[in-house]
């Protein structure tokens, strides 16, 4: 059936409001978009590494979660939900379990590309049917806006502060969707919150009702961290897309497709000005700093065209 | 039939495993627990077992899919060593605070710093606060009976916590001796199937684990945890009485060889405690009342039992194949010295740390200690009560 916006918004909420996350926060609007793919007779485990999304949701004796849940520590989410996974498989394989049940981790950056990076990866590796969900805000922002490899450069966090020395982060972001593709996984998703929600929603489907393990990494800004007005989430993601900083594109058994191709390219600025932790790089003086960040912008957009087969 | 057979300790905690055929298996291999994991796959590999075998990339990751399949209402087994040990500790507590009754075989080896392959407590010594039962085992022959009983204390009603069954790396991990096996459709009676009350994969409920829990709540949580804890002595007592009218072996909190009339004891764990009996049984012949007391339930630890069967001793070592860096001693003297503290009329007690990284020990240390007790009885003084046994100076 074809995606339809309304259809969609009309579903039960699987994550309840009354949860503490920010107002304008893209973490739990990344996970109701999620969790909106699921089958509505399809019950869901769902993993949660340590992090704003899980102090915020399942605060005792209060749970904003409808499906089981699950939490155990900062680095293991991927591991955990394997173990739930394994232990339906061994369920179902002695006739204890009729349902049709979806497993989905949800981490951070922090918790994704850092230090639950070898448990993601042991978990793609042995091929769990699951979906590992990073919501990526670039930054520790639980702990009060840390830079992460996920913090892209220059980049002013509280382990990264711009000083009179040091500009902010010295280095560029880890690209994780593509590790997570040199996995040979059947299916990595990189998206985030457009329009009317049909790309996130369809990659979330593809991920969910794919056989084996799937990646999903959306870019879910934080206002806290990245210091922008709340109302504007959804126009920070558009910057991402336009900007092709955050490009569209999925990998399925292998093969590069790209989602989507703006046809104005927008220049770096325009998603990086209306950001508080770059203040700094507009400065007179700083232009090399959006000039190496639009390098490294172009660099990564002409090799995923060339991926993707577009060049 | 009971069956008769010749295996190392790894091989007869496989084979326990594999009677009970649990729902899943996570392991990574370390020295010298890996033959356990190993013999297993070939069990799932041939069909001996439909256990869905979990083989991660580190032991912090084989504890977290532990939680995640116990959490799922799994019945779960693992194994590990020393730093596989030490790398799950973090996850050793939230295991046990989320009430997950996972069974772990833990063979004992000491902690790298230097690394050593070799035997010593330091690795389950340092979980001993972790809230996980803790089950010593003196041969293959416990090792096997303490896992089978494990799995029915750690998942009775009235305790819902997860148990480690610790025996001595190499020394009976890889010794092969006698074993009385149990036929498997009677252990898999006596362990019965794993029924828990929520889990996440209860049919039409959900439930949420592993809270963010604020100090409205945590310190009632870790109360009713503590609770269970205390619990466990008369679930342990109470599966061991099954435990015997199956096989006619018998098992308590604590095993005692000749102390009743003894003079002096030693209190101490695991492979050594056999050593100690042999010394024991020489110098009983020579007319010297000695005895011993092996730990068998370190976690709870039964103080009061304790107390009561060292009460008319004059004087006692505790032997610690572990050091605590307390400066004052190791951890089982510190616990055994405390139980002894109500006792009006206390026995003098002295620590030896013994055993580190596989250092042998033999009868004759253990005659050793046993005349240093004399000296401590003849003269009534104690001494300095930190001693290193077997040190090169």
């Amino acid at each position: 059936m074809a995606y339809n916006f309304k259809n969609e918004m009309c579903k039960p909420e699987r994550l309840t409001g009354g949860h503490r996350m920010c107002a304008g926060c893209g973490a739990p609007v990344a996970v109701r978009g999620v969790l909106r793919a699921l089958k509505e007779g399809d019950q869901a485990v769902i993993g949660n590494a340590t992090g704003c999304l899980e102090v915020s949701t399942f605060m005792y004796p209060y749970t904003a979660w409808k499906d089981s849940y699950i939490h155990s520590a900062f680095e293991n989410a991927g591991a955990t939900i394997s173990g739930v996974e394994a232990a339906y498989n061994a369920k179902k394989k002695r006739g204890k379990l009729d349902d049709t049940y979806k497993f989905i981790a949800f981490g951070g950056d922090g918790g994704t590309y850092d230090i639950g990076f070898q448990s993601l990866s042991g978990a793609m590796e042995r091929g769990h049917d699951m979906v590992y969900v990073c919501y990526d805000n670039g930054a520790y922002m639980n702990t009060g806006i840390q830079r992460s490899s996920a913090t892209p450069k220059f980049a002013d966090t509280t382990t990264s502060p711009a000083g009179t020395e040091i500009p902010g982060k010295s280095q560029n972001r880890k690209d994780l969707a593509d590790i997570m593709a040199a996995h040979n996984i059947p299916y990595v998703g990189q998206t985030t919150f457009l329009k009317n929600f049909k790309d996130l929603h369809e990659k979330s489907e593809k991920a969910i009702y794919t056989e084996g393990a799937a990646f999903l990494n959306v870019l879910a800004p934080c206002p806290r961290g990245w210091r922008y007005d709340e109302s504007e989430l959804m126009e920070i993601c558009r910057l991402a897309v336009e900007t092709c900083y955050w490009p569209l594109f999925e990998v399925i058994n292998g093969e590069w497709k790209l989602s989507y191709k703006p046809k104005n390219k927008l220049p770096i600025e325009d998603f990086l000005r209306p950001q508080g932790r770059f203040k700094h790089i507009f400065k007179p003086g700083n232009e090399y700093m959006i000039k190496d960040i639009q390098e490294e912008v172009d660099r990564k957009w002409d090799q995923l065209l060339k991926k993707c087969g577009e060049l | 039939m009971t069956i008769r057979d010749r295996l190392s300790g790894n091989e007869a905690v496989a084979i326990a495993m594999k009677q009970i055929n649990p729902d899943v298996m996570p392991a990574f291999p370390i020295t010298p627990s890996t033959e356990i994991p190993q013999y297993f796959s070939q069990y799932v590999a041939n069909g001996e077992v439909d256990t869905v075998f979990i083989p991660v990339e580190s032991e912090h990751s084989a504890m977290s899919a532990c939680i995640g399949s116990e959490g799922a209402g799994a019945r779960t087994f693992t194994a590990t060593s020393s730093c596989g040990l030490a790398l799950m500790h973090e996850m050793l507590y939230v295991a046990s605070s989320s009430r997950l009754p996972i069974t772990l075989a833990c063979v004992n080896r000491a902690l790298t710093g230097p690394i050593n392959i070799n035997n010593d407590h330091s690795d389950s010594m340092g979980s001993r606060d972790a809230g996980w039962i803790q089950i010593y085992s003196e041969n293959n022959q416990e090792a096997y009976d303490n896992f089978i009983q494990a799995v029915r204390i750690a998942e009775h009603k009235d305790v819902m916590l997860p148990a480690m069954v610790c025996q001595d790396g190499f020394i009976t991990s890889h010794a092969v001796e006698n074993i009385e096996l149990i036929e498997d459709e009677k252990v898999k009676a006596f362990v019965g199937e794993y029924e828990p009350e929520e889990f996440l994969l209860k049919s039409d409920s959900s439930i949420a684990i592993g809270p963010y829990d604020t100090a409205n709540f945590y310190i009632e949580h870790k109360k009713q945890q503590a609770e269970a804890m205390v619990n466990v002595k008369a679930v342990a007592l109470e599966v061991a009485a099954e435990f015997e009218k199956m096989t006619g072996r018998k098992y308590g909190l604590f095993e005692t060889y000749k102390l009743e009339d003894a003079d002096t004891a030693l209190v101490i764990i695991n492979s050594s405690a056999g050593t100690a009996k042999d010394a024991i049984d020489t110098l009983r012949a020579e007319g010297k009342k000695v005895g011993l007391l092996k730990i068998r339930l370190f976690r709870p630890f039964p103080k009061e039992e304790i107390a009561e069967a060292l009460k008319h001793v004059k004087a006692i070592a505790v032997m610690d194949k572990c050091e605590g860096f307390s400066a004052a001693g190791g951890p089982l003297f510190a616990e055994v010295r405390s139980a002894l503290y109500d006792l009006n009329e206390k026995p003098m007690t002295v620590n030896y740390i013994y055993g580190l990284g596989g250092r042998d020990v033999k009868t004759t240390d253990i005659e050793s200690v046993y005349s240093d007790l004399d000296v401590i009885v003849e003269s009534g003084k104690a001494g300095d009560t930190y001693r290193y046994l077997g040190v090169r100076e």
